[in-house]
């Protein structure tokens, strides 16, 4: 049996982020990067399957970019999966969701995945299309949101996450494509001692030009911070100062002190 | 200027959501059909085209099976604009139509910019992009909220599709969510805890100005998937939607789906280390400060 999870690196979210000279994306400098958190999750799920089923799947954790990517790769690696594939991309930012989904296809087309993981969104872009269009591209089926995964000798049970909090459930066979929601599982922190033993495992480099065919669909124009909409004040300084003046504007403006 | 929008029915009952696409078809000042797998008795209030497939024959949860017909519509129509909702449907669906279509898709719209450029949301809802479509026909997912619902008068053109194919899953039904222990809903305070307030131990703190303020603990998301707050008590798109007098974000970023479930409170006061966080753009006061100090400092002001 074997499983591919693919795993994106995004900055920190807390950070500050600034428009590139061109105004279509961040400056990466300063910026501090970690696997996408959705993505953690698909790494998670697809180790604990790997776990249940004798260790036998063969696990490989792939992701596209610059040689930063290296370092989500080896966390990976870490927490479980075998073997690292870098698609090595400097450019990767100027991709589109279709050509990204097309350079998973192109590598994962002749590997006879059984079963695909990964995040169901990244956290910079939200697309939310790279999973939906990678299974389209493969021809197999493709459960997204997930919040509930079971696997048996084939046959896969998903839970998908619904608005309100209620779940969907639905059955189908592998091979096949899930992308995982916030809350799957709990992602593990990688231990010393795996830490140490993911030094061994194989990273394989591909070059980007060897696998993407496919011509962009969309072309981002601009990044920008949102318009501010006004109204809301903002308070700075120091903390007793900033009690009195919050205490003052709820009691002018709110029924709930009095 | 033609839009195919994909309206949502879940469990028998039409979502409110598919005026919002309405709203948007308004906007765009183009013409609607409607797609709908639902029931010729919950149709909805429109006087366009509304291609119906039966839920029931159909089922509401087969994505081979409505990409197939939606195409085939496509087809029929060929509308510039294929729209959904950014939801658990729209967001699954919509890159298998584009795909089929080999159709460029534009995902969590908010904005219309002009012809073929839309305003999204990226990193967590803190920045915007424009996106441009390269292809003739464009998928597009709009944000929960970004449009206006609208309704209209008259009566809908109903044009029966047939079912085709169920395609290679088999729904098998839905669970209902967790019973919920706390109503935030019938609060008049609500103090939320956001992953800002850095780990589980400190969840009393922020409890305590919940109590002094007479008002109910609520957390967002990534507090409630930590475990360092009961699932019930979660506030957003999966938990509940409230809208108190007060609503205190405490350490809150405020991802798109926390904001939904809390924008229409009547005053909203959030604290957060960073300015830029996008909790800051429903809120009437942001204070920039780091929660673990504010928040025992007003609670011990609030006791005089």
């Amino acid at each position: 049996m074997k499983i591919l999870v693919c795993i994106k690196q995004v900055p920190d979210m807390e950070s500050r982020f600034r428009p590139d000279a061109a105004g279509t994306w961040f400056v990466e400098a300063d910026l501090a990067f970690r696997m996408n958190e959705y993505d953690e999750y698909a790494v998670e799920e697809a180790v604990r399957l790997k776990e249940k089923l004798g260790g036998a799947p063969e696990l490989t954790a792939l992701s596209i970019g610059p040689d930063r990517v290296l370092e989500p790769l080896k966390k990976a690696l870490a927490m479980g999966c075998d073997r690292a594939v870098h698609v090595k991309d400097a450019e990767v930012q100027n991709k589109d969701p279709w050509q990204i989904a097309s350079i998973i296809a192109a590598y994962a087309k002749d590997q006879g995945f059984d079963l695909i993981f990964t995040g169901m969104q990244s956290q910079d872009r939200g697309s939310a299309q790279v999973g939906g269009f990678t299974s389209e591209l493969l021809g197999i089926p493709c459960v997204t949101t997930l919040v509930g995964f079971a696997y048996d000798n084939g046959t896969i049970i998903a839970k998908r996450e619904l608005e309100g909090g209620a779940r969907g459930v639905v059955k189908l066979k592998s091979p096949a494509l899930v992308t995982c929601q916030l809350g799957l599982n709990t992602p593990r922190y990688p231990t010393l001692p795996n830490i140490m033993k993911a030094k061994k495992k194989e990273i394989v480099t591909l070059a980007v030009s060897d696998l993407l065919k496919a011509e962009h669909l969309t072309k981002t124009t601009s990044f920008h911070p949102p318009a501010k909409k006004g109204g809301g004040v903002i308070l700075e300084g120091e903390v007793p100062d900033l009690v009195n003046q919050v205490l003052g504007i709820l009691k002018e403006r709110t029924a709930v002190l009095r | 200027m033609k839009t195919l929008l994909i309206g949502e029915y879940r469990e028998g009952t039409l979502l409110d959501s598919t005026y919002e696409l309405f709203g948007f078809a308004d906007q765009l000042g183009a013409d609607a059909a409607l797609f709908l797998v639902g029931s010729d008795s919950r149709l909805p209030a429109c006087n366009c085209p509304v291609y119906l497939a039966d839920a029931v024959s159909c089922s509401e949860y087969a994505p081979d099976l409505h990409k197939a017909l939606i195409v085939e519509v496509v087809a029929k129509e060929k509308p510039d604009y294929i729209v959904f909702q950014h939801s658990s449907y729209g967001w699954d669906l919509a890159p298998r139509v584009a795909a089929a279509l080999k159709a460029a898709q534009i995902s969590e719209v908010v904005a219309i910019q002009e012809e073929g450029v839309f305003e999204v949301c990226c990193c967590n809802g803190k920045m915007r992009r424009s996106v441009k479509s390269t292809t003739a026909q464009t998928v597009i997912t709009l944000q929960t909220g970004a449009f206006p619902l609208r309704q209209s008068e008259g009566n809908p053109q109903v044009i029966e599709v047939v079912a085709g194919s169920p395609g290679t899953m088999e729904f098998v039904g839905y669970e209902p969510a967790e019973e919920k222990g706390v109503d935030l809903t019938k609060a008049d305070v609500i103090v939320s805890a956001g992953r800002g307030i850095g780990k589980k131990d400190n969840v009393p703190v922020i409890a305590a100005l919940a109590k002094a303020l007479g008002g109910e603990l609520g957390a967002s998301r990534p507090v409630v998937d930590a475990e360092w707050v009961a699932h019930d008590h979660q506030v957003g798109t999966t938990g509940q939607t409230v809208a108190p007098k007060l609503y205190v974000a405490c350490g809150i970023s405020g991802a798109i789906q926390h904001l939904a479930g809390m924008k229409k409170s009547d005053f909203i006061l959030a604290i957060n280390k960073d300015k830029d966080a996008p909790i800051g753009e429903v809120a009437d006061v942001l204070v920039v400060a780091d929660v673990l100090q504010f928040v025992p400092a007003f609670t011990a002001a609030l006791g005089k």
